[in-house]
């Protein structure tokens, strides 16, 4: 081999380094942040943040951005839960077949530190195609949309279930 | 109120694919250069090395496929391209030394333990199926973990090599039990702080804002530390010292969210590492060498040629290095192992280097990641344990071949020629996968 051919394999390897970790880097990219919390603003500030956020989401397919509630319940059986208020904040829960239980207690699903919220305050699970919200016995009780919860009622997507400072909505 | 996106993490395993193609593509390139230089290139070798890389990445993937879905997809690539690019240059060192008339084999050895390696991370994978099971084990992972530490201490089987005690001697290999360790010691340290976290979190006297833990909860921390000074004093080994006790204040932060514990361990750190340089001789000569490496008396007495060569070594390389197999790494002594770094940063120059580190930043980063998305908190502990034993290792290594910290004897994690470290290592990759399939998988148990 020529030693011009050489010289061009040596430098094609350092390229080759780089452009593992420059793809790599691609593919972590969706993945950096879990969810992107945005406080809502007043008017022009509102719209700003919006735009940045559909701009961020657009490129890659991975992230396929924002969703808000408002489809049928039947339309998909995967879900997420996205607390939107009070301490976990920004947090999300994928949903899965299995119930999921919200309370102070260690053992729960979603952990919350709040002293208006009981140690096993309140339930979400799946029954027949769509999910349901029960209360279990709490102190400070569970409201779905406004409208207080005892026994099992369906949450539909988009509805928001606020126990003590937390506000949880189901998302698709 | 807040609006609050979702970002999904992308389910597929294809980009795993592409990213693997691109490291197995380095490592028979690297292989291909150094061969060329050394006159001894056979198409029909490197073709048989390609098929080698191909089916071992191959059926990785396709156990992460079948066995742990939503695995990491990032971490397999990186570790893959890093172990190709320390084999290439372990055989181009064997090359440089049958050159001088010594004949050595460690590149051939080396492909051996990588392939073991990988097999281990399989049986990882394939063996612990959920990581939470590792907690019912916390205690006997942390005797595990100490007798492995201290096992070279011990008359028969300790063997002390180039003045570190930090081998054993077994069916006539040697073997560094420290870089098994290890990971018994991250499972109980995980095991323990989140049974204790909140002893150690919330207690205390408040000193200029910041909170400090109350004397009777500093037991743990002080007998780590007892632990950490033997292995300095006894085995002679700074670099396996401060990487046990650095795990372990790393962790205690990631538990209590306190920074008072990690000012407390570090003077605690300094003050014993400084103690030892004073009343103990052969660390006070390590010392000695670090901080007047260009002394000529210091180089003279050979106490800090082996650093200097390797710092010299590094200079000519450049930015761009001087090419694969084109360079001299073999000036420096135990270039194949502890100085591999100056040897890629010979041949690679600043450039390779750098995206050297930047793999492991991203190892390292993908580690901590899966810690934020793992949903319980000995998972949680774990990752970050495990992750930052890489990123602390690294740092030590590349610290004590660039004169930053004192050199010691750690092994380059997936790079320098060694069987413990590499085995070790991939398991630590397959405790990482496992976690990280936990923690993007869509919850469906629930406890």
């Amino acid at each position: 081999m020529s030693q011009i051919s050489i010289t061009l394999l040596r430098l094609g390897f350092l390229i080759l380094l780089w452009a593992l970790v420059l793809s790599a880097i691609g593919v972590l990219r969706a993945d950096l942040y879990g969810t992107r919390v945005t406080s809502r603003g007043k008017g022009m500030n509102r719209r700003k943040t919006d735009g940045r956020a559909d701009k961020m989401a657009t490129p890659s397919r991975a992230s396929t951005g924002i969703r808000t509630g408002g489809m049928s319940p039947r339309e998909s059986t995967a879900a997420h839960l996205a607390v939107t208020a009070g301490p976990l904040k920004g947090t999300t829960i994928p949903l899965g077949s299995a119930p999921v239980m919200i309370g102070r207690a260690a053992t729960c699903t979603v952990v919350i530190e709040d002293d208006y919220c009981s140690s096993r305050h309140c339930r979400v699970y799946p029954d027949g195609g769509q999910w349901m919200v029960e209360d279990l016995g709490s102190t400070n009780g569970t409201f779905l949309s406004n409208q207080r919860v005892d026994d099992p009622v369906p949450f539909h997507l988009g509805d928001k279930l606020s126990l003590g400072a937390t506000t949880i909505e189901l998302r698709s | 109120m807040a609006t609050v996106a979702e970002i999904r993490v992308h389910q597929g395993r294809r980009s795993e694919v592409a990213l693997l193609a691109i490291a197995v593509m380095i490592a028979v390139l690297a292989r291909g250069l150094v061969d060329y230089h050394a006159d001894v290139l056979e198409l029909r070798d490197l073709g048989l090395y390609a098929l080698t890389a191909v089916a071992l990445a191959t059926t990785a993937h396709l156990v992460l496929r079948r066995y742990a879905p939503s695995a990491d997809t990032v971490l397999l690539p990186a570790v893959f391209a890093l172990n190709g690019i320390g084999i290439a240059m372990i055989r181009r060192i064997d090359f440089a030394y049958a050159e001088r008339g010594r004949d050595t084999t460690f590149g051939n050895v080396q492909i051996g333990w990588a392939i073991l390696g990988i097999a281990l991370m399989i049986g990882v994978i394939l063996l612990v199926r959920d990581h939470r099971v590792l907690r019912r084990y916390t205690y006997t992972a942390g005797l595990v973990g100490l007798i492995g530490l201290l096992l070279p201490l011990f008359p028969v089987i300790g063997t002390e090599i180039n003045g570190a005690r930090i081998w054993i001697h077994l069916f006539g290999r040697s073997l560094q039990p420290a870089e098994f360790a290890k990971i018994a010691l991250v499972i109980f340290f995980a095991g323990y702080l989140v049974t204790n976290r909140d002893t150690l979190a919330l207690a205390g006297p408040k000193i200029l804002g910041i909170r400090f833990p109350r004397p009777r909860d500093m037991g743990p921390l002080v007998l780590v530390w007892l632990a950490s000074m033997l292995v300095q004093i006894y085995e002679r080994d700074l670099g396996t010292s401060l990487l046990f006790f650095g795990i372990f204040l790393s962790m205690l932060y990631v538990a209590t969210e306190r920074l008072s514990w990690v000012i407390v361990g570090l003077g605690m750190f300094v003050a014993g590492a400084a103690f030892a340089g004073t009343v103990f001789a052969h660390v006070h000569s390590r010392y000695e060498a670090w901080l007047h490496a260009l002394d000529p008396a210091v180089y003279a007495s050979g106490a800090s040629e082996q650093l200097v060569r390797g710092l010299f070594g590094m200079a000519s390389g450049g930015l761009l290095g001087t090419g694969l197999g084109e360079g001299r790494p073999d000036l420096v002594p135990y270039a194949e192992s502890d100085f591999i770094i100056s040897s890629l940063g010979e041949e690679l120059g600043l450039t390779g280097l750098m995206a050297i580190l930047t793999l492991y930043v991203i190892i390292v980063q993908r580690a901590m990641r899966t810690a934020i998305g793992v949903r319980d908190g000995f998972g949680k502990l774990l990752a970050v344990g495990l992750g930052f034993s890489l990123a602390l290792q690294v740092f030590i290594v590349v610290g004590g071949v660039t004169r930053v910290i004192p050199l010691t004897g750690l092994t380059t994690p997936f790079l320098a020629y060694g069987g413990s470290s590499m085995l070790a290592n991939w398991m630590v990759v397959g405790l990482l996968l496992r976690i990280s399939d936990q923690a993007r998988r869509p919850s469906q148990v629930v406890t």
